[in-house]
């Protein structure tokens, strides 16, 4: 079976549920697609064996950009380019320049990650949802397995699933 | 589903499922209109489109229309820029602080807050950007863009740019912060649509998010690292406003507390806001279930926190003038005191520190008439505070000979309107055709909150 078309969907009704589940289905050697819920479950990702999130790390080297390019421009326009005479004060000094190195900062490391997380994410306007079960949006916890990347048999993994506390198992075929 | 608690009342009241809580908050993004939404609109609309006259004769006359003079040079145009850019803090203050501060009951109200902050903003970037006349060539005259002078720069060395800077930044970045966390709730309405029209704009909203357990890992970790960017860039917001008049050498400006005082204040101002938005947002969309007597006692005991603080800060200034031995500056606080602006700063003494001490009063800060009429006393309160430092501290310059009053004309009085006409519709759109609660964040703690912890 070709990876990526057919899938089996576990659908459960709590999320502490789902979190046990995706444990112990793991642990009997299924691989999991991926995990759908309406909201972030707290401890989902160490379940399902996720690293964290390096977009932190993006941020800092976006503000750190921010940072190194609102100082050398300003030193560049104010002390170099057109120094003006202002109150009889150095033409580049640092204190004054504190507050727009700041703002830079924070506008880079802000924009720049979410930019990154969209991008990392495939989230685009014309981005279409592949949905497993409409309702994981609504009420629904909903875990997927693609058959076409695990060696045990449907019915095993659909046990598997029943067993771990799914109240319902379907099956979701993409072409 | 939901979980009751012994020692703690749920933070959401009526035993709601999961199902329910979209059910109840998309219910007035998918219905038409109520009446009483209607006439709240066309009220608003009213007023932007008065207030228009105002802006369209400032644009083609000049800043002469308004009521300035040359002694009185900074009024109402100042006043409102920093009354609405303090109101906008406590959207950032509720999602971004009460965030890392791990505060579940933000999650009720973060999501109109949050929309407060950003038409806030839009209204306080409306005034400098009037002031400036001819409004075309802002760009050039507050960005550093090459010119045919030379190139001449910005001066970077002004607050007044510094401004520029701060109020953009905080502008765009609260703007993400509110989009990021939109789009798992434009998701859930994209699922639910039935027409088309809906399903394509929710659905192009949305971005294609199904919730996927990687995406809600990024999703929240991004929160946070924006949670922890928001807060100090909130703070200095405010701080650099403050700088507008702490950095000058007016008696009655130039203060080392503005800073801390001016933060303060807008905290607080900003509360007072929210308070009055989502007292009328939960009686008209019915959610009295989300939005409980225990929020609004919350936010009332933030009011009388930094109520407070905004009082200390001003016994504090008078003090300091009067320590500091500067016979300009004594007069400016006694002259703000006891001068003709005496009424002005009367009104902001009692509506700034005397009326937020009655929330100490359990009775007072858990009833709803009481706290919308505060709400609105404190807002004008703090209109009055910038009223009074900007006014009072200029009418009476060094120079007795030029001492004058300030008299607001009709256009002050217009453009004001027009920015409450803005506000008031941006809200109203948006309190339509967006989810006032944030739906993913409430069903998260749906289970959880009764739980003992």
């Amino acid at each position: 079976m070709a990876a990526g078309k057919n899938y089996l969907v576990g659908v459960f009704d709590d999320p502490d549920v789902i979190l046990e589940a995706a444990k112990s289905v793991r642990k009997a050697g299924v691989k999991i697609h991926e995990v759908f819920s309406p909201h972030a479950i707290h401890g989902i990702d160490d379940a399902l064996g996720y690293k964290m999130s390096r977009l932190p790390i993006a941020s800092f080297l976006f503000g750190i950009t921010g940072t190194t390019l609102a100082l050398f421009t300003l030193t560049w326009m104010m002390g170099y380019d057109w120094p003006m005479i202002i109150g009889g004060k150095n033409f580049a000094s640092l204190p004054p320049f504190i507050p727009v190195t700041f703002e830079f900062t924070v506008l880079l490391a802000a924009h720049g990650m979410v930019l990154t997380f969209f991008v990392v994410s495939d989230l685009k306007p014309w981005g279409k949802p592949k949905r497993f079960d409409i309702r994981c949006t609504d009420d629904k916890y909903i875990m997927a397995i693609d058959l076409g990347e695990n060696q045990k048999d449907k019915n095993e993994i659909n046990k598997l699933l029943s067993e771990s506390g799914a109240s319902e198992v379907n099956e979701k075929n993409f072409d | 589903m939901q979980v009751s608690s012994p020692i703690r009342e749920p933070l959401i009241h009526g035993g709601k499922t999961l199902h329910d809580v979209s059910e109840d908050i998309c219910k007035q993004v998918e219905a038409t209109p109520s009446k009483s939404w209607m006439i709240g609109f066309v009220i608003a609309l009213a007023g932007l489109s008065i207030g228009a006259i105002s802006v369209g004769t400032l644009l083609w006359e000049g800043v002469g229309v308004w009521g300035l003079n040359k002694t009185v040079d900074w009024a109402w145009d100042i006043t409102n820029f920093v009354w609405w850019v303090g109101i906008g803090h406590a959207g950032t203050l509720i999602s971004a602080v009460l965030l890392l501060f791990r505060q579940k009951w933000r999650m009720s109200i973060n999501r109109a807050a949050e929309a407060m902050t950003i038409f806030a903003v839009i209204c306080a970037a409306m005034f400098p950007a009037f002031h400036m006349g001819r409004l075309w060539l802002g760009f050039y005259w507050a960005l550093p863009l090459p010119n045919t002078f030379g190139s001449l720069w910005v001066n970077f060395n002004s607050p007044l740019l510094w401004d520029v800077f701060a109020i953009s930044t905080y502008f765009t970045v609260s703007l993400v912060f509110w989009y990021v966390g939109l789009i798992p709730d434009f998701a859930t309405i994209r699922d639910r649509a039935t027409n088309k029209v809906s399903k394509a704009i929710y659905g192009g909203l949305a971005m294609g998010w199904v919730g996927g357990a990687k995406h809600w890992s990024r999703y929240e970790s991004i929160s946070l690292i924006l949670a922890g960017l928001a807060t100090p860039l909130v703070l200095s917001v405010h701080t650099i406003v403050s700088m507008d008049f702490a950095t000058s050498i007016i008696p009655g400006w130039h203060t080392t507390i503005f800073p801390p005082y001016f933060v303060a204040g807008a905290i607080f101002s900003g509360f007072a806001m929210v308070l009055t938005l989502m007292l009328v947002t939960r009686r008209v969309f019915h959610l009295e279930e989300y939005v409980t007597i225990q929020h609004i006692e919350l936010m009332n005991i933030i009011i009388i926190v930094t109520g407070s603080i905004v009082g200390i800060a001003y016994i504090t200034e008078f003090f300091i003038a009067w320590y500091s031995g500067v016979p300009g500056e004594q007069y400016a606080f006694i002259n703000r005191a006891t001068g003709p602006y005496w009424w002005a700063y009367a009104t902001m003494m009692t509506s700034n520190v005397i009326s937020p001490q009655l929330f100490w009063i359990k009775k007072i800060r858990t009833s709803i008439v009481s706290t919308f009429i505060l709400s609105i006393i404190v807002n004008i309160g703090m209109w009055f505070e910038r009223f009074v430092i900007i006014v009072s501290s200029l009418h009476r310059d060094y120079l007795p000979s030029s001492w004058a009053m300030f008299y607001p004309t009709k256009h002050d009085v217009g453009v004001y309107l027009f920015s409450f006409g803005f506000f008031f519709t941006a809200y109203l759109l948006f309190s339509k055709f967006f989810p006032v609660i944030n739906i993913a964040e409430v069903k998260s703690i749906l289970k959880s909150d009764g739980e003992k912890k």
